[in-house]
C-alpha cells in the first residue's frame, strides 16, 4: 500500500442483520487531501463513512466482509481496540452535538480522559484557533457550550476532535443544518485543515463537493440487493468535468438525484 | 525556522503525537465495573425467587402439617387455628367485600374524573385539580385508615344506626379505599383517553355531535382496552391494601358478605398475627405464608392481564 | 345569526343559537343538549368529590390535634413545691432529687441505666417526674370543633363530674411532643424515639437502594444485550413493582429476619448481647424497605437515562471514550435530575409504609432512641398505627398530631422533588 493513502479499503461489504447496506467497495483515500462521498440519499454514504472509525458497531447487528487499513493496518482485526481507532480518527456530525458544559470544558474533556499531561489551557486555545473559533470565544470559554451558534457550535465539535490530535477527521454532512454564510465558513476551514490532517467528507450537496473536495467516490444503489456501492472514485475535477461513468455523468448534470 | 499563517499556527507537515498502535488495550475496569452493574440488575431478580422460595417453602411446610388439607384451606369458611379449622374463605370474602366497595367508589369516581379532565377541562382547571389528585395518591395509606376509623364509621353509624353498623366495619374500609385507588384509575384512564387520535374525535364533530357524544360514545369506547388495564390494576391494589383494613375493618375472621359488620381480610389478618408474639414455625407463622402465597398469585396474576391489555392497546394506535 | 358562524370556538357554544333556529329541523338538538351539560356537571362532580374527602382528611386530622381535656392527677403537683417554688420552675438538679426521693430504688437505678440522669435534658427529667410522680391522665377529652362551639356546655360538664380536675385547652401537637420519647401516658408521650426510628430506617434504605437501582438501570439502558435474561430482568422488575407491600413484609420478615439473624442481629459483628438479639432491627426494617422500593427506583432511572439524547453519547464515542467514560461524564450528568426526583418520590412512599415493617416487629414499647443500624426499631406511621388501636380517646389525639407531623415530612419532601427538577432542568 503505497503511503500517500491514509485509507484502504478491499471489497469491503457491510451488513445490517442479512441487509447488505454497501456492497464491496475498494478505495483509496490519499493523505492531506480533502476526499468527498457523494451520492443520492440512502445510497449508504454515511454507512461508508462510519466504517471507517467503526462507528457503525454501536448499531445493534451489524458486521462487514472484506478490510479496511489504515496506515496500513487492519482496523478490524480482533486484535484491536475499537476505542483505539476512534481516539486516532476524529468525526464530526451532521447536527452539532457540543456537550453540556463549558467551551472550555468541551475541547479539553477527551484529551483528558486520554491522559493529555501537557498544558490544557495551550492545547485548547491551539484547537480553538485551527477551527477557526478562537478569536469568536476567546472571552467566553466558561460558557456553555450550547449558547453558540449553529455554525460556531459545528465549528466547537471540531476543535474538540483536533484536540486528541487524530490523522483523520470524518465529517458527515457538516453544514447541511447551517445556513450559507455558516457553511461557507465551515468550508473555508476544511481548506485549512487539510495541511494537518485527512479529511473525508459526505455531502448530498453536489456544488459543495466540487468546490472542496481533491477526490471525490460517487456511491449508488446497485443490483438486485439495491446495496450501495462506489461506481466511480477520481479526482474531482475529472468527476465533474468527464466521469467515466454515465450514471454519474446523469446525477452531476442534475438529470436526477 | 516554521512559517506562521494566518491563523498563528505553525505550517509544519503534521501534528506531533507519538507512535502507537492500534491494539487492544486491558481495560480491567470497564469489565469489573460491567459486572457490578450486572449483579445490581439481577438482584431483581433475587427478589421474585426470595419471594417465590420463601413463600413458597412456608406454605408447602403448612401444607403439609396433618391438620391442614389443601381442599379444606380453599373451601373450608371457618378459620380457628385452635380447633384446626382453616379454611381461608371468611378472609377472602372479607378481602372481596372490602375490594368490590372501593372499586364501586374508584371506577365510576375515577373515570368521571378522568373524561372531565382529559375531554372536558381547561388546561387551567386541569393543572390546578391533577396534583390535588397525586397528592391523594401520596398520602399515607395508615392515614388512611386513621380517616376511615375516626370520620368515616361514625358517619355511617349516624346515618345507619349504630346497631346496624359495628364499630369495625369493612364497609367504611371499603369506602377509603376507593378514595384511596380513585387517583390511580383517574390517571391511567386519562392517558388512556388521550391516547385516542384527534381524528378520531374531529370526525364525530364533523358529523354533528355534541361533546358528550364523542367522549362517552366514540372516545371511551376507543380507550376501553386502557380503561380495562386500569381497573384491573386498582384490583389488585385493593385486594392487596393492608392498613387501612387492619385499622378500620376488624380483627378475627369472620364469614359474611355484610358491609356494616367486621371482618378480617388476608391482609389484615397478616398483620394482626404478625405484629403478636410470633414463634418461628407454629402454624400462625406457615399460615401466614400460605396465605401471602396465595395473596402473591392473585395480584401478580391480576398485573399481568393488565400489562397485556396495556400492550395491547398500545399497539392498536402506533 | 351572523356572530353565531364567525366564533370559532367548541360545539357547545351557540347552542342555544342552534336551538332555536333548527330545532324546527333536527328536533332532539336541544335534548341532547341538556343531556351533554348535565353530565358535564356530573364529571364535574366526580373529580371534585376527590377534592372533598382530601378537605375532609385534612380537617378531620386538625380537628382531633387540638381540644379541650379534663386531667386529673394522681398526686397534686403542688404537693412536691419546695419552699414555694412550684414543679415547673424547679431545677433540673431539684427534680433529680426528688426522684430519688420519691421513686423506688430499683426504678430510679433502672432509669439511670437506661440513661443517666446527668446525660438527661431538664426538659427530660421534668418529663418523667410528671410521668411517675405526678400521673397525669386523660379523663375526657373534646375535639377542637366540639371544643369551639360547645366550649360552654363542655366547662358545666367538667365541672359537674370532674370536680378535682383541671379542664384545660390542650394542643397535642408541640414542640415538646415532637422532642419526647414514647412513653405509657398519653400526657407525656412524643414521637422522637419513632422519628429517628424513621430515619435510621430510610439512611439505611437509600444507602442499599439508590446505587443498586441506579446501577441496575444504568445496566439495563446501556450494557444490556437484547436477550432473553435481561428481557427477563425487565418483566421481573415491572411485576415486583406491583407487588403488595405486604408481601415484602413476608419475604423480610424470612429472609433478612430470620435466615441473616447473625448479620441483621449484630451478633455477628459481637456488637450485641448475643442473648437478647434478634432480627428485628433498623437493619431489617431499612433493607426490606429498600426491596420494595427498588423497583420504583430502577424504573424512574431508566426513564431518565432513556432520555439523554443518542447525539451526546455519539459525539463521545467519536473521540475514543470508552463506554463506562461515557456513561460517567456524560449520560449520568445529564440524567440525574431525573434519577433524584424518582428516588425522592421513591423515599416519601417508603417512610409512609406500615405493613411491611409490622410484619418484620417493629418494637410496641421502646423508649430509647435508636442508636444505629443494630438497634430495635420503631417507626412514625408504626406509633400512628398502635396509637390508632388503642381505645382510649387521648391516644386518638396523639396520633391525629403524629399523622400532621408525617405529612408535613413527606410535603417537604415532594416539595424538595419538585425544586430539584426545577433548579436542575434550567441548567445548561
Amino acid at each position: 500500500m503505497d503511503n500517500n493513502s491514509v485509507f484502504e479499503t478491499r471489497s469491503l461489504s457491510i451488513f445490517y442483520g442479512n441487509f447488505m447496506a454497501v456492497a464491496d467497495v475498494s478505495i483509496n483515500v490519499p493523505r492531506h487531501k480533502i476526499t468527498a462521498i457523494i451520492g443520492p440519499s440512502g445510497c449508504g454514504k454515511s454507512t461508508l463513512l462510519r466504517a471507517f472509525n467503526r462507528m457503525n458497531e454501536l448499531f445493534p447487528d451489524t458486521h462487514i466482509h472484506g478490510d479496511v487499513l489504515f496506515d496500513g493496518q487492519n482496523i478490524y482485526e480482533k486484535s484491536v481496540d475499537p476505542v483505539e481507532v476512534r481516539y486516532r480518527i476524529g468525526m464530526v456530525f451532521q447536527k452539532a452535538n457540543p456537550f453540556p458544559k463549558s467551551i472550555y470544558e468541551n475541547v479539553a474533556w477527551a484529551a483528558r480522559i486520554h491522559g493529555h499531561k501537557g498544558n490544557m489551557d495551550e492545547l485548547v486555545e491551539s484547537s480553538l484557533r485551527q477551527a477557526a473559533l478562537w478569536d469568536e470565544v476567546k472571552d467566553k470559554m466558561k460558557q456553555s457550550g450550547l449558547s453558540l451558534s449553529g455554525g460556531q457550535q459545528q465549528r466547537l465539535c471540531i476543535a474538540r476532535a483536533i484536540a486528541v490530535k487524530p490523522e483523520v477527521i470524518l465529517m458527515d454532512e457538516p453544514a447541511s443544518a447551517l445556513d450559507p454564510i455558516a457553511t461557507l465558513k465551515i468550508e473555508e476551514l476544511m481548506q485549512e485543515l487539510k495541511q494537518k490532517y485527512t479529511i473525508v467528507i459526505v455531502t448530498h450537496n453536489m456544488q459543495q463537493a466540487a468546490r472542496v473536495s481533491d477526490y471525490t467516490a460517487m456511491m449508488m444503489l446497485t443490483g438486485e440487493t439495491r446495496s450501495g456501492t462506489v461506481i466511480e472514485f477520481d479526482a474531482t475535477n475529472k468527476i465533474f468535468t468527464r466521469p467515466a461513468d454515465k450514471r454519474t455523468e446523469d446525477y452531476v448534470t442534475g438529470r436526477f438525484g | 525556522m516554521a512559517q506562521k499563517n494566518a491563523n498563528g499556527l505553525n505550517q509544519d507537515p503534521g501534528p506531533e503525537r507519538p507512535a502507537m498502535t492500534l491494539k487492544r488495550r486491558q481495560r480491567p475496569g470497564e469489565n469489573v465495573i460491567q459486572s457490578l452493574l450486572f449483579i445490581a440488575g439481577f438482584f431483581s431478580i433475587f427478589t421474585t425467587l426470595g419471594i417465590v422460595y420463601e413463600l413458597g417453602k412456608e406454605a408447602w411446610l403448612f401444607f403439609r402439617l396433618p391438620e391442614v388439607n389443601i381442599w379444606k384451606f380453599l373451601t373450608g369458611t371457618q378459620w380457628q387455628p385452635h380447633i384446626n379449622e382453616f379454611g381461608i374463605l371468611p378472609l377472602v370474602s372479607a378481602t372481596l367485600v372490602t375490594t368490590a366497595i372501593a372499586m364501586l367508589i374508584a371506577i365510576p369516581l375515577g373515570l368521571a374524573a378522568a373524561l372531565y379532565l382529559s375531554e372536558y377541562a381547561s388546561k387551567k382547571t386541569r393543572n390546578t385539580l391533577k396534583p390535588v389528585l397525586e397528592i391523594l395518591a401520596g398520602i399515607p395509606t395508615i392515614v388512611y385508615g386513621y380517616f376511615a376509623l375516626t370520620f368515616v364509621t361514625p358517619l355511617l353509624r349516624t346515618i345507619f344506626g349504630s346497631d346496624i353498623v359495628d364499630i369495625y366495619n369493612t364497609g367504611s374500609a371499603g369506602l377509603v379505599m376507593g378514595i384511596l385507588i380513585l387517583p390511580l384509575i383517574t390517571s391511567i384512564s386519562e392517558d388512556a383517553l388521550n391516547s385516542v387520535p384527534r381524528s378520531l374525535r374531529e370526525a364525530a364533530y364533523g358529523l354533528g355531535a355534541t361533546k358528550l357524544e364523542v367522549a362517552v360514545k366514540i372516545v371511551l369506547p376507543a380507550a376501553l382496552s386502557g380503561i380495562a388495564a386500569a381497573v384491573i390494576l386498582g384490583i389488585s391494589r385493593a385486594i392487596g391494601e393492608t392498613m387501612i383494613v387492619a385499622v378500620a375493618a376488624g380483627a378475627g375472621p369472620n364469614f359474611t358478605l355484610n358491609p356494616f359488620k367486621a371482618a378480617e381480610t388476608m391482609t389484615g389478618h397478616i398483620v394482626r398475627i404478625s405484629g403478636g408474639d410470633l414463634s418461628y414455625d407454629s402454624i400462625d407463622y406457615n399460615s401466614i405464608f400460605a396465605i401471602g402465597l396465595m395473596l402473591f398469585f392473585m395480584t401478580l396474576t391480576l398485573n399481568i392481564i393488565s400489562q397485556r391489555i396495556v400492550r395491547r392497546f398500545r399497539e392498536v394506535y402506533e | 345569526m351572523k356572530n353565531a358562524e364567525n366564533r370559532k370556538k367548541g360545539p357547545e357554544d351557540g347552542t342555544r343559537v342552534r336551538d332555536s333556529v333548527l330545532s324546527s329541523s333536527l328536533s332532539n338538538l336541544p335534548s341532547r343538549n341538556r343531556a351533554g351539560r348535565t353530565w358535564q356537571l356530573v364529571f364535574l362532580s366526580s373529580t371534585v368529590i376527590g377534592i372533598l374527602a382530601l378537605t375532609a382528611l385534612l380537617l378531620n386530622i386538625l380537628d382531633s390535634s387540638f381540644g379541650f381535656v379534663v386531667l386529673h392527677a394522681r398526686t397534686d403537683p403542688a404537693t412536691y413545691s419546695v419552699n414555694g417554688v412550684g414543679l415547673e420552675d424547679q431545677t433540673k438538679d431539684q427534680l433529680v432529687a426528688l426522684l430519688q426521693s420519691e421513686l423506688s430504688s430499683g426504678a430510679y437505678n433502672k432509669l439511670n441505666n437506661e440513661k443517666s440522669f446527668e446525660s438527661r435534658s431538664r426538659a427530660e427529667v421534668y418529663g418523667i417526674v410528671i410521668e411517675r410522680l405526678v400521673k397525669y391522665s386523660v379523663e375526657e377529652s373534646w375535639s377542637l370543633w366540639q371544643s369551639i362551639t360547645r366550649s360552654g356546655e363542655i366547662r358545666t360538664y367538667a365541672a359537674e363530674h370532674y370536680p378535682g380536675d383541671k379542664l384545660t385547652f390542650l394542643s397535642w401537637l408541640t414542640a415538646d411532643f415532637v422532642s419526647r420519647p414514647q412513653s405509657s401516658e398519653a400526657v407525656t408521650a412524643g414521637i422522637r424515639t419513632a422519628i429517628l426510628g424513621s430515619l435510621w430506617t430510610i439512611f439505611i434504605t437509600i444507602l442499599f437502594a439508590f446505587p443498586t437501582g441506579v446501577g441496575a438501570a444504568i445496566y439495563l439502558e446501556e450494557y444490556a444485550a437484547d436477550n432473553w435474561l435481561n428481557r427477563i430482568i425487565r418483566t421481573n422488575i415491572n411485576n415486583l413493582a406491583g407487588v403488595p407491600s405486604i408481601i415484602y413484609g413476608i419475604l423480610g420478615l424470612a429472609i433478612f429476619v430470620r435466615l441473616m439473624e447473625t448479620l441483621t442481629s449484630g451478633a455477628l459483628f459481637g456488637l450485641v448481647d448475643s442473648t437478647t438479639a434478634n432480627g428485628r432491627t433498623i437493619l431489617s426494617a431499612g433493607l426490606t424497605l429498600g426491596l420494595l422500593v427498588l423497583p420504583v427506583i430502577i424504573i424512574n432511572s431508566q426513564e431518565a437515562i432513556r432520555s439523554v439524547p443518542q447525539s451526546l453519547r455519539k459525539a463521545s464515542y467519536g473521540l475514543g471514550a470508552t463506554k463506562w467514560q461515557t456513561v460517567w461524564f456524560h449520560v449520568l450528568p445529564n440524567a440525574i435530575p431525573g434519577i433524584l426526583t424518582g428516588t425522592i418520590l421513591a423515599v416519601s412512599r417508603a417512610i409512609g409504609e406500615t405493613a411491611p415493617l409490622v410484619v418484620i416487629g417493629a418494637s410496641s414499647a421502646i423508649s430509647v432512641d435508636p442508636s444505629g443500624p443494630f438497634s430495635k426499631f420503631t417507626t412514625l406511621p408504626i406509633q400512628i398505627y398502635q396509637w390508632t388501636a388503642r381505645p382510649q380517646a387521648e391516644w386518638r389525639h396523639l396520633a391525629a398530631s403524629a399523622i400532621v407531623v408525617l405529612l408535613a415530612m413527606l410535603l417537604s419532601l415532594n416539595a424538595a422533588a419538585i425544586v430539584v427538577r426545577n433548579r436542575f432542568a434550567r441548567k445548561y
